[in-house]
């Protein structure tokens, strides 16, 4: 069953197209890597998958209904910065989405309702091996561990579908290696349907269960943008020897 | 080793911040010297002895028919028309700056408005407060609120629209409303720039209350120096306006100190 729908979906800024005719139907619980040089409309397609952006064209869906006209919780995102928020320790960023749920007017739990909170925040905190700094500000963190915590921080808010751009793509090597691992745990635990937007054309493979490539023909014809070129599944078999290797 | 990589140890910068301090104070201690030699009466610039007898007879003596100390009231009265007008210009600007950064449909009504506002001078229309509300504490307050506020609604506005549009998208996709980002995301992230924004308007807010006390007032910092002014007072007015001085510096501080221990996570935040 597909999730998101992307019919004929254009974008054009200023008289210049930058996406023509994306056509895309994801299924539920599949992780959709989507590569392309930079500049393509990478980010723009995802703005449009959380609502920051409308399509000047064509229509996205989500469970078979238009996309609602602003953000909202079943579509939870992770950038490669500003991801989480500063001014909260590690812990309270992690309790934020559940305070939001159950308190519209304060946003704020007390009693054992907090207690709680803080216990399922802190179980999420062990989950991503971050159980150690839940008192430290994200400043304090290194980019690993933000990344870590945006990802604890999103998930918090039980979104159907992931949007991540870049969120790995600061990180060194060994620390990549581990948040991708971790990141298919979590996405095979939560049954989430992801979709990444990445440069890094190995994590792509090692990460996605299928693999969009989105290119621009004529870079000079302002007239003619980037187009989903390649549509790769990936074969769960080398799926699988990739991470192991 | 070059210039700018060349730092001084913790004693050498503590001499170095007091040598130019040393260096006014000693300038005038001997210009006061030599004209006191001239003559003994002179009030242009009195020594440290007839300074410390014009702060004995202010500071440490009661006024026998009132039983008041006169630079203590003085003090007091200057500081509750200060911190009434800072504080009203807080709320105001803490309210609509959030307000107005955050809703664009409030942007586009005020943000103008605020901007043609914040160019009228303050103290062109002191005529016009005491005209309205008369010459008591109320003009003296409101020009302060006026002085300040357009300064601190625009710098909040500007803070707020500085926060990272991942952010706010962030919260969004947690399920915050607008009020929850307002009370969640925005209000404590702008406290300690508000902070900021109050500290440089003390300033001005000392600029309006010393003028409106000039003007029209019966007691007050400000009044005290502009009336000895007529007995050319030098020995009251330095040291009211060492006082001053000395009480802008300590309410700096103070507000520091708050915003380093209040918001111990805005240090690091600010290099995120
Ligand atoms: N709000 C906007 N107004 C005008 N042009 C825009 C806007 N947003 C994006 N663009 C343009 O759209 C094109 C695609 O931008 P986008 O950020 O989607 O690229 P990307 O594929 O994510 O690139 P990168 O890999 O470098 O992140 C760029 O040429 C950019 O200048
Ligand atoms: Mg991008």
């Amino acid at each position: 069953m597909s999730t998101i729908e992307a019919k004929d979906v254009w974008q054009i800024y200023d008289g210049r197209v930058v996406l023509e005719k994306i056509n895309i139907s994801i299924n539920e619980g599949s992780f959709v890597s989507i590569v392309g040089p930079s500049g393509c409309g990478k980010t723009t397609f995802l703005r449009m998958l959380m609502s920051e952006e409308t399509p000047s064209r064509g229509t996205i869906t989500l469970d078979g209904k238009p996309l609602p006209a602003e953000p909202t919780s079943d579509r939870g995102v992770v950038f490669q910065r500003y991801s989480v928020f500063p001014h909260l320790t590690v812990l309270e960023n992690v309790m934020l989405p559940l305070e939001l749920a159950a308190s519209p007017l304060l946003s704020r739990l007390f009693g054992a309702r907090r207690r709680a909170t803080r216990d399922a925040a802190r179980t999420m905190l062990e989950h991503v091996g971050l159980h150690a700094a839940a008192s430290f500000y994200p400043a304090q963190l290194s980019g690993g561990m933000q990344q870590r915590l945006a990802l604890a921080q999103a998930l918090m808010a039980k979104p159907r579908v992931l949007l991540l751009d870049e969120p790995f793509s600061a990180l060194d090597p060994g620390t990549r290696a581990d948040i991708h691992v971790l990141t298919k745990r979590l996405w095979e635990e939560t049954k989430m349907t992801i979709v990444m937007v990445t440069h890094d054309i190995s994590e792509a493979f090692r990460l996605g269960t299928r693999v969009i490539v989105f290119e621009r023909l004529n870079p000079d014809d302002p007239a003619h943008g980037a187009r989903m070129t390649h549509d790769l599944s990936v074969r769960p078999r080398l799926k699988d020897k990739k991470v192991l290797a | 080793m070059r210039l700018i990589n060349r730092y001084p140890d913790k004693g050498t910068a503590r001499l170095l911040a007091a040598i130019p301090f040393a260096i006014v104070l000693a300038v005038y201690l001997i210009a006061s010297a030599i004209r006191l030699a001239g003559n003994p009466d002179d009030k242009l610039l009195p020594g440290l002895a007839q300074m410390a007898s014009a702060v004995q007879e202010m500071a440490f003596t009661q006024d026998p028919a009132t039983g008041d100390y006169l630079m203590l009231d003085d003090t007091l009265a200057s500081l509750e028309r200060l911190l009434a007008g800072l504080g009203i210009s807080v709320a105001i600007s803490f309210i609509v700056g959030i307000a107005v950064g955050m809703i664009p449909y409030l942007r586009k009504m005020l943000v103008p408005f605020i901007a043609a506002f914040s160019m009228v001078p303050p103290l062109a229309i002191l005529p016009i407060l005491f005209i309205i509300v008369g010459i008591g504490e109320t003009s003296k307050v409101v020009l302060i609120v006026i002085g300040t506020a357009p300064f601190m609604i625009r710098d909040l506005i500007m803070r707020v629209e500085e926060i990272p549009k991942a952010q706010m998208i962030k919260a969004q996709t947690l399920g915050a409303s607008t009020w929850a980002i307002a009370l969640r995301v925005v209000v404590p992230q702008m406290l300690p720039r508000l902070i900021d924004s109050l500290r440089l308007s003390l300033g001005p807010a000392w600029i309006y209350l010393i003028s409106a006390e000039a003007i029209a007032a019966q007691e007050g910092l400000g009044y005290r120096i502009f009336l000895v002014r007529r007995y050319f007072s030098m020995d009251i007015i330095i040291p009211y306006v060492l006082w001053i001085t000395l009480l802008a510096f300590a309410f700096d501080v103070a507000l520091r100190l708050l915003q380093r221990f209040a918001f111990p996570w805005f240090a690091g935040a600010k290099t995120l």
